[in-house]
């Protein structure tokens, strides 16, 4: 069984039907007893980085995520899942995040003329720097649905696996042996999105 | 890099798809879910549901559609009309839908679209402009009933966002309506759209009331303004009559996204057909 985190924000539901329409075994939890006993973890999430930690603080389950990620649990982090594993992000005032990789989480800024807007919303590609084992599917160039206005700046650049261009080119999928992590919503993200789900449901299965 | 969204918009009135020739002539067209589908099929980049059911108690319609639609269809789902309150957005964005569109709720109140963005997230709150021309040189004087009491309440906010008559204006000017049309606000469409943006709006769903079921084509002018006036993406909307006007949108007027409703929906172009043609002339599109 996948436990995905309902910590009271984002689109939870999308989430748990695109893990139903693949097959797999999921259930919608904020009890961190299930998520010890489950075989892996996806934490979806849209919205605010400061409520996101706040959120799982309140319930007391910072610890318990943290503890079965560095038992080498495997784990999906989506978009703001995939931004609290930093250290640190700079949404509103400088707020600290589960630091289980080094780095920030920073604002696009674009220049006075520039017509990029904010948030990056949309579908945009996805080049792999290397590809990692939930990815099997995954054409180079492919694209998925965004929408976020932070991206993470990791500072061991050995995790980066995927890069997207909006203005800059920004990290779009981390990973790192059992830490899989994307900026986009591979459950916004049409077929191609869904055989990421998969690809994580086989992972967890192995 | 980021491609150009193409949406297709389904009005869902009582649970049934229906499309109106200028918010008034209105046939019966399917099941919503099926047309969602449909629309995943061919590549569609989000769907709009706007919901025009018009009694509150039938209101939880929507929601049963909400919930079937997100069973089958993993793309961006936004949906609009008769958004009241946080408990709406909740209910909705827990029966699976990604954003939420509101519009007379955001005249009526400005300050539920900040507390919205606050508590679910600027992207998730897309604010509707229901945007007409001023023709009128003289400038009718509005219904003082129409102009919001918290406009009128505030010196500061009404010498940025009322409409001033036309004689004092280099710029053509386009006035707010509420209530899918019917009110006139007396509110400048320009003006507010930046007032959203900052109050947390995260995208205008921008809608030209002369175009809209005219087929044509998009009112460039105001499309760009607005587009030039707010860093937050910008989706076109009204009078999509064929290929071209979606290009000019996106083009001309600088829309982010372009929504059509009729030429997709009675099947005159497929929505890959769309992308094929502004592939080829170099908008870069998702096929």
């Amino acid at each position: 069984m996948i436990a995905i985190v309902d910590y009271g924000m984002g689109n939870i539901r999308s989430v748990e039907k695109g893990f139903i329409k693949v097959g797999a075994d999921v259930r919608v939890t904020s009890d961190a007893k299930i998520i010890t006993d489950a075989k892996g973890i996806v934490l979806p999430g849209v919205g605010a980085f400061r409520d996101c930690i706040k959120n799982l603080d309140n319930l007391k389950l910072l610890d318990t995520i943290v503890k079965e990620i560095q038992k080498g649990k495997p784990y999906l982090g989506i978009c703001l899942g995939l931004q609290i594993l930093f250290t640190e992000s700079e949404e509103f005032g400088i707020c600290r995040g589960l630091d289980v990789f080094k780095g920030r989480v920073v604002k696009f800024r674009f220049g006075a003329g520039s017509d990029l807007k904010i948030p990056h919303m949309g579908w945009n590609t996805v080049k792999f720097v290397k590809k990692p084992p939930v990815f099997n599917e995954i054409q180079d160039n492919a694209y998925f649905y965004f929408v976020h206005s932070y991206y993470v700046v990791p500072d061991d650049k050995g995790i980066v696996a995927g890069v997207t261009e909006y203005g800059i080119e920004f990290t779009s999928i981390v990973w790192k042996d059992n830490i899989f992590a994307t900026q986009f919503h591979p459950e916004k993200s049409q077929e191609l999105g869904l055989k990421i789900l998969k690809g994580f449901n086989e992972f967890v299965q192995i | 890099m980021l491609a150009k969204r193409i949406i297709p918009c389904l009005d869902v009135r009582d649970g049934r798809v229906v499309k109106g020739v200028k918010f008034l002539d209105i046939r019966d067209a399917g099941d919503p879910v099926e047309n969602a589908i449909f629309y995943d099929e061919q590549g569609a980049d989000e769907l709009v549901f706007l919901d025009i059911t018009a009694s509150h108690e039938k209101r939880k319609i929507i929601l049963d559609v909400v919930e079937r639609t997100a069973t089958d269809v993993f793309m961006p789902l936004t949906v609009g009309g008769g958004i009241k309150s946080l408990n709406d957005i909740r209910d909705l964005l827990n029966a699976g839908c990604d954003k939420v569109s509101i519009n007379t709720t955001a005249v009526n109140n400005p300050e539920f679209i900040r507390e919205a963005a606050e508590r679910f997230g600027s992207q998730c709150i897309v604010v509707a402009i229901d945007a007409k021309r001023v023709h009128d040189s003289r400038f009718e004087i509005r219904d003082p009933e129409e102009i919001p009491d918290w406009l009128k309440n505030s010196k500061e906010l009404s010498e940025i966002l009322c409409l001033q008559p036309l004689a004092f204006s280099l710029q053509p000017l386009w006035e707010v309506y509420t209530h899918g049309g019917r009110r006139p606000k007396g509110i400048n469409a320009i003006e507010w759209a930046k007032y959203m943006e900052e109050l947390g709006a995260g995208e205008i769903l921008l809608t030209s009331m002369d175009r809209d079921g005219t087929k044509e084509g998009f009112d460039l002018e105001l499309t760009r303004a607005v587009s030039e006036a707010v860093s937050i993406p910008v989706i076109a909307s009204g009078g999509v009559g064929n290929l071209e006007h979606l290009h000019e949108g996106i083009v001309k007027g600088k829309a982010d996204a372009v929504l059509a409703a009729s030429i997709f929906h009675y099947r005159e172009y497929t929505i890959r057909e769309a992308k094929e043609y502004l592939r080829n002339k170099g908008i870069p599109v998702r096929l």
